[in-house]
Protein backbone atom coordinates (compact mmCIF):
# COMPACT_ATOMS: atom_id res chain seq x y z
CA UNK A 1 0.00 0.00 0.00
CA UNK A 2 1.40 3.29 -1.00
CA UNK A 3 2.10 5.92 1.45
CA UNK A 4 -1.17 7.94 0.28
CA UNK A 5 -3.10 5.34 0.41
CA UNK A 6 -2.00 4.41 3.84
CA UNK A 7 -2.71 7.55 5.12
CA UNK A 8 -6.72 7.42 3.52
CA UNK A 9 -6.74 4.96 5.47
CA UNK A 10 -5.18 6.07 8.79
CA UNK A 11 -6.71 9.74 8.99
CA UNK A 12 -10.32 9.08 9.58
CA UNK A 13 -8.92 7.00 13.53
CA UNK A 14 -8.22 10.35 15.03
CA UNK A 15 -8.41 13.57 13.21
CA UNK A 16 -11.44 13.10 10.46
CA UNK A 17 -13.22 10.57 12.82
CA UNK A 18 -16.43 9.89 10.57
CA UNK A 19 -18.19 9.89 14.45
CA UNK A 20 -16.39 12.60 17.07
CA UNK A 21 -15.20 14.83 14.30
CA UNK A 22 -16.83 14.53 11.11
CA UNK A 23 -20.56 13.81 13.25
CA UNK A 24 -21.66 11.37 10.80
CA UNK A 25 -23.46 7.77 11.54
CA UNK A 26 -24.24 8.65 15.54
CA UNK A 27 -27.45 7.04 15.10
CA UNK A 28 -26.44 3.48 14.98
CA UNK A 29 -23.41 4.61 17.19
CA UNK A 30 -25.17 5.12 19.75
CA UNK A 31 -28.07 2.54 20.16
CA UNK A 32 -26.36 -1.13 19.55
CA UNK A 33 -23.14 -0.41 21.82
CA UNK A 34 -25.01 -1.43 25.54
CA UNK A 35 -23.03 -4.61 24.53
CA UNK A 36 -19.47 -5.05 23.24
CA UNK A 37 -20.24 -7.83 21.05
CA UNK A 38 -22.95 -6.15 18.64
CA UNK A 39 -20.96 -3.44 18.79
CA UNK A 40 -18.37 -5.49 16.98
CA UNK A 41 -20.78 -6.99 14.36
CA UNK A 42 -21.96 -3.70 13.38
CA UNK A 43 -18.81 -2.29 13.11
CA UNK A 44 -17.88 -4.81 10.65
CA UNK A 45 -21.27 -4.57 8.67
CA UNK A 46 -20.87 -0.96 8.54
CA UNK A 47 -17.12 -1.12 6.97
CA UNK A 48 -17.61 -3.94 4.71
CA UNK A 49 -21.22 -2.08 3.35
CA UNK A 50 -18.87 1.24 3.26
CA UNK A 51 -16.44 -0.16 1.32
CA UNK A 52 -18.10 -2.29 -1.19
CA UNK A 53 -20.27 0.86 -2.04
CA UNK A 54 -17.46 2.98 -2.31
CA UNK A 55 -15.89 0.23 -4.54
CA UNK A 56 -18.87 -0.15 -6.75
CA UNK A 57 -20.41 3.31 -7.15
CA UNK A 58 -16.36 4.33 -7.83
CA UNK A 59 -16.78 1.69 -11.01
CA UNK A 60 -20.24 2.96 -12.17
CA UNK A 61 -19.07 7.03 -11.90
CA UNK A 62 -18.26 7.93 -15.11
CA UNK A 63 -22.03 6.29 -16.31
CA UNK A 64 -23.99 7.98 -13.48
CA UNK A 65 -26.55 10.78 -14.49
CA UNK A 66 -25.76 13.66 -11.99
CA UNK A 67 -29.47 14.24 -11.39
CA UNK A 68 -30.64 10.65 -10.10
CA UNK A 69 -27.32 9.64 -8.01
CA UNK A 70 -29.18 9.78 -4.61
CA UNK A 71 -31.42 6.77 -5.92
CA UNK A 72 -28.53 4.92 -7.73
CA UNK A 73 -26.50 4.91 -4.23
CA UNK A 74 -29.69 4.04 -2.32
CA UNK A 75 -29.99 1.14 -4.58
CA UNK A 76 -26.09 -0.08 -4.04
CA UNK A 77 -25.87 0.86 -0.72
CA UNK A 78 -29.30 -1.18 0.05
CA UNK A 79 -28.46 -4.26 -2.14
CA UNK A 80 -25.34 -4.68 -0.20
CA UNK A 81 -27.33 -4.22 2.93
CA UNK A 82 -29.73 -6.54 2.15
CA UNK A 83 -26.75 -8.78 1.75
CA UNK A 84 -25.04 -8.27 5.08
CA UNK A 85 -28.61 -8.61 6.78
CA UNK A 86 -29.38 -12.41 5.05
CA UNK A 87 -25.84 -13.47 6.46
CA UNK A 88 -26.31 -11.94 9.58
CA UNK A 89 -29.43 -13.80 10.23
CA UNK A 90 -28.09 -17.41 8.96
CA UNK A 91 -24.92 -17.11 10.65
CA UNK A 92 -25.48 -14.64 14.14
CA UNK A 93 -29.00 -15.22 14.51
CA UNK A 94 -29.34 -13.62 18.26
CA UNK A 95 -26.99 -10.97 17.07
CA UNK A 96 -29.32 -10.02 14.57
CA UNK A 97 -31.84 -9.85 16.76
CA UNK A 98 -30.42 -7.21 19.46
CA UNK A 99 -29.20 -5.61 16.49
CA UNK A 100 -33.09 -5.10 14.97
CA UNK A 101 -33.90 -2.04 12.66
CA UNK A 102 -30.27 -1.00 13.29
CA UNK A 103 -29.19 -3.45 10.31
CA UNK A 104 -31.55 -1.71 7.50
CA UNK A 105 -30.77 1.46 9.54
CA UNK A 106 -27.09 1.47 7.56
CA UNK A 107 -28.82 1.97 4.38
CA UNK A 108 -29.31 5.79 5.90
CA UNK A 109 -26.10 6.01 7.77
CA UNK A 110 -24.83 9.29 6.77
CA UNK A 111 -21.28 7.81 6.47
CA UNK A 112 -22.06 5.53 3.86
CA UNK A 113 -23.71 8.45 1.28
CA UNK A 114 -20.86 11.30 2.62
CA UNK A 115 -18.09 8.87 2.04
CA UNK A 116 -19.81 8.30 -1.73
CA UNK A 117 -20.78 11.91 -2.60
CA UNK A 118 -17.38 13.20 -1.38
CA UNK A 119 -14.72 10.65 -2.64
CA UNK A 120 -16.22 7.66 -4.31
CA UNK A 121 -17.62 10.15 -7.19
CA UNK A 122 -14.73 11.90 -7.96
CA UNK A 123 -11.85 8.94 -7.60
CA UNK A 124 -10.33 5.72 -8.69
CA UNK A 125 -11.96 1.96 -7.37
CA UNK A 126 -8.70 1.34 -5.25
CA UNK A 127 -7.96 4.73 -3.53
CA UNK A 128 -11.91 4.43 -2.98
CA UNK A 129 -12.01 0.89 -1.50
CA UNK A 130 -8.99 2.40 1.12
CA UNK A 131 -11.09 5.29 1.71
CA UNK A 132 -14.51 3.39 2.72
CA UNK A 133 -12.63 0.76 4.79
CA UNK A 134 -10.91 3.87 6.59
CA UNK A 135 -13.68 5.44 7.47
CA UNK A 136 -15.25 2.06 8.47
CA UNK A 137 -12.37 1.13 10.64
CA UNK A 138 -12.27 4.17 12.30
CA UNK A 139 -16.30 4.55 12.85
CA UNK A 140 -15.86 0.43 14.40
CA UNK A 141 -13.10 1.76 16.40
CA UNK A 142 -15.63 4.48 18.52
CA UNK A 143 -18.13 1.92 18.58
CA UNK A 144 -16.34 -0.74 20.56
CA UNK A 145 -14.48 2.15 22.74
CA UNK A 146 -18.23 3.08 23.55
CA UNK A 147 -19.16 -0.48 23.77
CA UNK A 148 -16.55 -2.07 26.17
CA UNK A 149 -17.17 1.53 28.51
CA UNK A 150 -20.44 0.08 28.41
CA UNK A 151 -20.61 -2.80 29.23
CA UNK A 152 -17.49 -3.04 31.47
CA UNK A 153 -19.28 -0.42 34.00
CA UNK A 154 -22.63 -1.17 33.50
CA UNK A 155 -22.51 -5.21 33.31
CA UNK A 156 -19.50 -5.65 34.53
CA UNK A 157 -18.49 -8.18 31.99
CA UNK A 158 -17.21 -8.05 28.44
CA UNK A 159 -18.29 -10.17 25.68
CA UNK A 160 -20.64 -11.73 28.02
CA UNK A 161 -18.16 -13.38 30.52
CA UNK A 162 -17.78 -11.69 33.78
CA UNK A 163 -14.80 -9.65 34.06
CA UNK A 164 -15.12 -7.79 37.48
CA UNK A 165 -14.24 -10.23 40.37
CA UNK A 166 -16.47 -11.53 43.01
CA UNK A 167 -14.30 -9.96 45.38
CA UNK A 168 -14.87 -6.23 44.03
CA UNK A 169 -18.64 -6.76 44.21
CA UNK A 170 -18.15 -8.48 48.19
CA UNK A 171 -16.33 -5.45 49.17
CA UNK A 172 -19.37 -3.05 48.04
CA UNK A 173 -18.64 -2.55 44.47
CA UNK A 174 -21.77 -2.31 42.04
CA UNK A 175 -22.61 -2.28 38.58
CA UNK A 176 -23.58 1.19 37.44
CA UNK A 177 -27.06 0.89 36.04
CA UNK A 178 -27.22 3.94 34.11
CA UNK A 179 -24.61 2.62 31.64
CA UNK A 180 -27.41 0.68 30.41
CA UNK A 181 -29.60 3.64 29.77
CA UNK A 182 -30.24 4.79 26.32
CA UNK A 183 -28.97 8.80 27.54
CA UNK A 184 -25.16 7.09 28.61
CA UNK A 185 -24.30 6.26 25.75
CA UNK A 186 -24.39 10.02 24.87
CA UNK A 187 -22.66 11.05 27.86
CA UNK A 188 -19.90 8.68 26.62
CA UNK A 189 -19.80 10.15 23.26
CA UNK A 190 -19.39 13.25 24.59
CA UNK A 191 -16.48 12.45 27.26
CA UNK A 192 -14.76 10.78 24.10
CA UNK A 193 -14.89 14.12 22.20
CA UNK A 194 -13.68 15.84 25.36
CA UNK A 195 -10.52 13.46 25.51
CA UNK A 196 -9.68 13.35 21.97
CA UNK A 197 -10.09 17.58 21.65
CA UNK A 198 -7.92 17.87 24.49
CA UNK A 199 -5.19 16.19 23.06
CA UNK A 200 -5.36 17.25 19.32
CA UNK A 201 -6.38 21.22 20.13
CA UNK A 202 -6.54 22.19 16.45
CA UNK A 203 -9.66 20.58 16.47
CA UNK A 204 -11.63 22.74 19.27
CA UNK A 205 -14.27 24.74 17.57
CA UNK A 206 -14.30 28.32 17.46
CA UNK A 207 -16.76 30.54 19.42
CA UNK B 1 -59.95 5.86 20.29
CA UNK B 2 -58.19 5.54 23.44
CA UNK B 3 -55.73 3.16 21.97
CA UNK B 4 -54.75 5.41 19.35
CA UNK B 5 -54.06 8.09 21.53
CA UNK B 6 -51.93 5.83 23.95
CA UNK B 7 -49.85 4.89 20.64
CA UNK B 8 -49.08 8.91 20.27
CA UNK B 9 -48.07 9.56 23.41
CA UNK B 10 -46.02 6.32 23.54
CA UNK B 11 -44.32 7.78 20.85
CA UNK B 12 -43.76 10.97 21.60
CA UNK B 13 -42.72 10.30 25.21
CA UNK B 14 -41.78 7.22 26.44
CA UNK B 15 -40.46 5.78 22.68
CA UNK B 16 -38.80 9.19 21.45
CA UNK B 17 -37.20 8.50 18.19
CA UNK B 18 -34.09 10.82 19.81
CA UNK B 19 -33.68 10.11 23.30
CA UNK B 20 -34.73 6.65 22.90
CA UNK B 21 -33.38 5.66 20.12
CA UNK B 22 -30.99 7.77 18.82
CA UNK B 23 -32.67 8.06 15.40
CA UNK B 24 -32.17 11.00 12.80
CA UNK B 25 -29.11 11.95 15.26
CA UNK B 26 -26.87 13.71 11.81
CA UNK B 27 -29.54 16.31 11.08
CA UNK B 28 -30.60 16.93 14.89
CA UNK B 29 -27.04 17.53 16.16
CA UNK B 30 -26.48 19.66 12.30
CA UNK B 31 -29.66 21.56 12.50
CA UNK B 32 -30.15 22.83 15.63
CA UNK B 33 -28.46 25.73 16.04
CA UNK B 34 -31.05 28.18 16.21
CA UNK B 35 -35.34 28.01 16.60
CA UNK B 36 -36.16 29.28 13.61
CA UNK B 37 -34.56 26.29 11.60
CA UNK B 38 -35.03 23.37 13.66
CA UNK B 39 -38.73 24.25 13.41
CA UNK B 40 -38.73 24.29 10.08
CA UNK B 41 -37.20 21.02 9.90
CA UNK B 42 -39.18 19.39 12.55
CA UNK B 43 -42.77 20.12 10.75
CA UNK B 44 -40.97 18.82 7.64
CA UNK B 45 -40.21 15.70 9.41
CA UNK B 46 -43.38 15.07 10.88
CA UNK B 47 -45.10 15.40 7.33
CA UNK B 48 -42.90 13.13 5.61
CA UNK B 49 -43.59 10.72 8.16
CA UNK B 50 -47.21 10.75 8.29
CA UNK B 51 -46.46 10.38 4.15
CA UNK B 52 -44.09 7.88 4.17
CA UNK B 53 -45.08 5.60 7.10
CA UNK B 54 -48.92 5.05 5.95
CA UNK B 55 -47.81 4.24 1.80
CA UNK B 56 -45.31 1.34 3.86
CA UNK B 57 -47.71 -0.10 5.38
CA UNK B 58 -49.92 -0.40 2.66
CA UNK B 59 -47.15 -1.85 0.84
CA UNK B 60 -45.96 -4.46 3.38
CA UNK B 61 -49.96 -5.59 3.41
CA UNK B 62 -50.39 -5.52 -0.24
CA UNK B 63 -47.40 -6.97 -1.90
CA UNK B 64 -44.36 -7.96 0.85
CA UNK B 65 -45.98 -10.28 3.20
CA UNK B 66 -46.18 -13.63 2.82
CA UNK B 67 -50.37 -14.09 1.30
CA UNK B 68 -50.47 -10.62 0.65
CA UNK B 69 -50.54 -11.18 -2.97
CA UNK B 70 -53.13 -13.49 -2.64
CA UNK B 71 -55.71 -10.60 -4.61
CA UNK B 72 -53.66 -11.37 -8.04
CA UNK B 73 -55.09 -15.25 -8.03
CA UNK B 74 -53.96 -18.30 -6.06
CA UNK B 75 -51.09 -19.06 -7.04
CA UNK B 76 -49.53 -16.15 -5.75
CA UNK B 77 -50.52 -16.85 -1.93
CA UNK B 78 -47.15 -18.68 -0.92
CA UNK B 79 -45.01 -15.51 -2.21
CA UNK B 80 -42.89 -14.18 0.10
CA UNK B 81 -41.21 -10.97 -0.64
CA UNK B 82 -40.67 -9.50 3.28
CA UNK B 83 -36.35 -9.40 1.90
CA UNK B 84 -37.12 -7.07 -0.41
CA UNK B 85 -38.51 -4.51 2.53
CA UNK B 86 -35.31 -2.65 2.95
CA UNK B 87 -35.46 -1.89 -0.70
CA UNK B 88 -39.18 -0.92 -1.42
CA UNK B 89 -39.26 1.08 1.54
CA UNK B 90 -35.83 3.12 0.70
CA UNK B 91 -37.31 3.86 -2.62
CA UNK B 92 -40.69 4.46 -1.16
CA UNK B 93 -39.07 7.30 0.52
CA UNK B 94 -36.82 8.78 -1.61
CA UNK B 95 -39.63 8.79 -4.16
CA UNK B 96 -42.09 10.54 -2.16
CA UNK B 97 -39.71 13.45 -1.00
CA UNK B 98 -39.28 14.29 -4.37
CA UNK B 99 -42.90 14.71 -5.01
CA UNK B 100 -43.51 16.35 -1.96
CA UNK B 101 -40.93 18.71 -2.71
CA UNK B 102 -42.60 19.44 -6.08
CA UNK B 103 -46.19 19.55 -4.72
CA UNK B 104 -45.47 21.94 -2.05
CA UNK B 105 -43.28 23.99 -4.63
CA UNK B 106 -46.14 24.06 -6.99
CA UNK B 107 -49.18 25.19 -4.89
CA UNK B 108 -47.29 26.63 -1.67
CA UNK B 109 -44.14 28.36 -2.56
CA UNK B 110 -43.73 30.13 0.85
CA UNK B 111 -43.72 26.69 3.12
CA UNK B 112 -41.34 25.81 0.31
CA UNK B 113 -39.54 28.76 0.36
CA UNK B 114 -39.28 27.73 4.31
CA UNK B 115 -38.85 24.20 4.04
CA UNK B 116 -37.04 23.86 0.87
CA UNK B 117 -33.44 23.65 1.91
CA UNK B 118 -34.62 20.66 4.54
CA UNK B 119 -37.04 18.34 2.28
CA UNK B 120 -34.14 16.45 -0.02
CA UNK B 121 -32.06 15.90 3.50
CA UNK B 122 -34.56 14.27 4.70
CA UNK B 123 -34.86 11.07 2.26
CA UNK B 124 -31.65 10.16 4.18
CA UNK B 125 -32.77 11.29 7.96
CA UNK B 126 -32.68 7.55 9.66
CA UNK B 127 -36.00 8.75 11.71
CA UNK B 128 -38.25 8.34 8.42
CA UNK B 129 -36.65 5.10 7.76
CA UNK B 130 -37.07 3.99 11.18
CA UNK B 131 -40.57 4.88 11.17
CA UNK B 132 -41.25 2.42 8.68
CA UNK B 133 -38.94 -0.60 10.17
CA UNK B 134 -40.42 -0.16 13.49
CA UNK B 135 -44.43 0.00 11.66
CA UNK B 136 -43.20 -3.37 10.45
CA UNK B 137 -41.44 -4.91 13.67
CA UNK B 138 -44.37 -3.98 16.06
CA UNK B 139 -47.37 -4.95 13.69
CA UNK B 140 -49.57 -2.52 14.15
CA UNK B 141 -53.32 -3.68 13.47
CA UNK B 142 -54.88 -1.27 11.16
CA UNK B 143 -54.02 1.91 9.02
CA UNK B 144 -55.53 4.24 12.27
CA UNK B 145 -53.21 2.86 14.74
CA UNK B 146 -49.54 3.19 11.48
CA UNK B 147 -51.03 7.11 11.25
CA UNK B 148 -50.80 7.59 14.94
CA UNK B 149 -47.64 5.67 15.23
CA UNK B 150 -46.29 8.21 12.58
CA UNK B 151 -47.62 11.77 14.03
CA UNK B 152 -46.35 10.60 17.21
CA UNK B 153 -42.90 9.62 16.60
CA UNK B 154 -42.80 12.56 13.80
CA UNK B 155 -43.77 15.10 16.63
CA UNK B 156 -41.47 13.53 19.23
CA UNK B 157 -38.65 14.05 17.09
CA UNK B 158 -39.47 17.89 16.63
CA UNK B 159 -40.04 18.44 19.87
CA UNK B 160 -36.70 16.71 20.67
CA UNK B 161 -34.81 19.24 18.12
CA UNK B 162 -36.83 22.05 18.88
CA UNK B 163 -35.86 21.71 22.37
CA UNK B 164 -32.23 20.86 21.97
CA UNK B 165 -32.31 24.54 19.79
CA UNK B 166 -33.44 26.64 22.32
CA UNK B 167 -30.90 25.19 24.92
CA UNK B 168 -28.09 25.61 22.46
CA UNK B 169 -28.96 29.34 21.67
CA UNK B 170 -28.30 30.18 25.64
CA UNK B 171 -25.62 28.21 26.34
CA UNK B 172 -23.62 30.22 23.75
CA UNK B 173 -23.47 33.10 26.12
CA UNK B 174 -21.77 29.96 29.06
CA UNK B 175 -18.31 29.51 29.94
CA UNK B 176 -17.80 25.88 28.45
CA UNK B 177 -14.05 24.13 28.85
CA UNK B 178 -12.29 24.82 25.29
CA UNK B 179 -12.55 21.04 24.19
CA UNK B 180 -16.25 20.75 24.92
CA UNK B 181 -17.51 23.83 22.80
CA UNK B 182 -19.89 23.15 20.26
CA UNK B 183 -20.08 19.49 19.82
CA UNK B 184 -19.09 17.84 22.81
CA UNK B 185 -21.84 20.06 25.17
CA UNK B 186 -23.91 19.25 22.87
CA UNK B 187 -24.37 15.52 23.30
CA UNK B 188 -23.59 15.71 26.60
CA UNK B 189 -27.00 17.53 27.24
CA UNK B 190 -28.95 15.73 25.17
CA UNK B 191 -27.90 12.85 27.25
CA UNK B 192 -29.11 15.09 30.44
CA UNK B 193 -32.24 15.71 28.18
CA UNK B 194 -32.63 11.88 27.67
CA UNK B 195 -32.68 11.26 31.37
CA UNK B 196 -35.62 13.58 31.90
CA UNK B 197 -37.27 12.05 29.66
CA UNK B 198 -36.33 8.42 31.33
CA UNK B 199 -39.53 9.83 33.92
CA UNK B 200 -42.17 9.05 31.41
CA UNK B 201 -41.14 5.58 31.35
CA UNK B 202 -44.25 3.53 32.30
CA UNK B 203 -46.84 6.19 31.50
CA UNK B 204 -49.93 4.55 30.19
CA UNK B 205 -53.57 5.84 29.67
Amino acid sequence: MSSKNLKLFTTPFNLQNPVTVQVLGICSALAVTVKLKPAIVMGLSVTIVTAFSNLIISYMRDYIPPRIRIIVQLVVVAALVILVDQILRAFVYDVSKQLSVYVGLIITNCIIMGRLEAYAMGNKPWPSFVDGLGNGAGYAMILIIIGFTRELLGSGSLLGHHVVPNAFFQAGYMNNGMMIMPPMALIVVGLIIWIQRSKNPELIESK
Amino acid sequence: MQEYINIIIKAIFTENMIFAFFLGMCSYLAVSKTVKTSLGLGIAVIFVQMVTVPINYLLLEKVLKPGALTWLGSSFSEVDLTFLSFMIYIATIAAMVQLVEMIVEKFSPSLYNSLGIFLPLIAVNCAILAGSLFMEQREYQNIGEVLSFSFGSGFGWALAIVTLAAIRERIRYSNIPAPLRGLGITFIITGLLGIAFMSFMGIKL
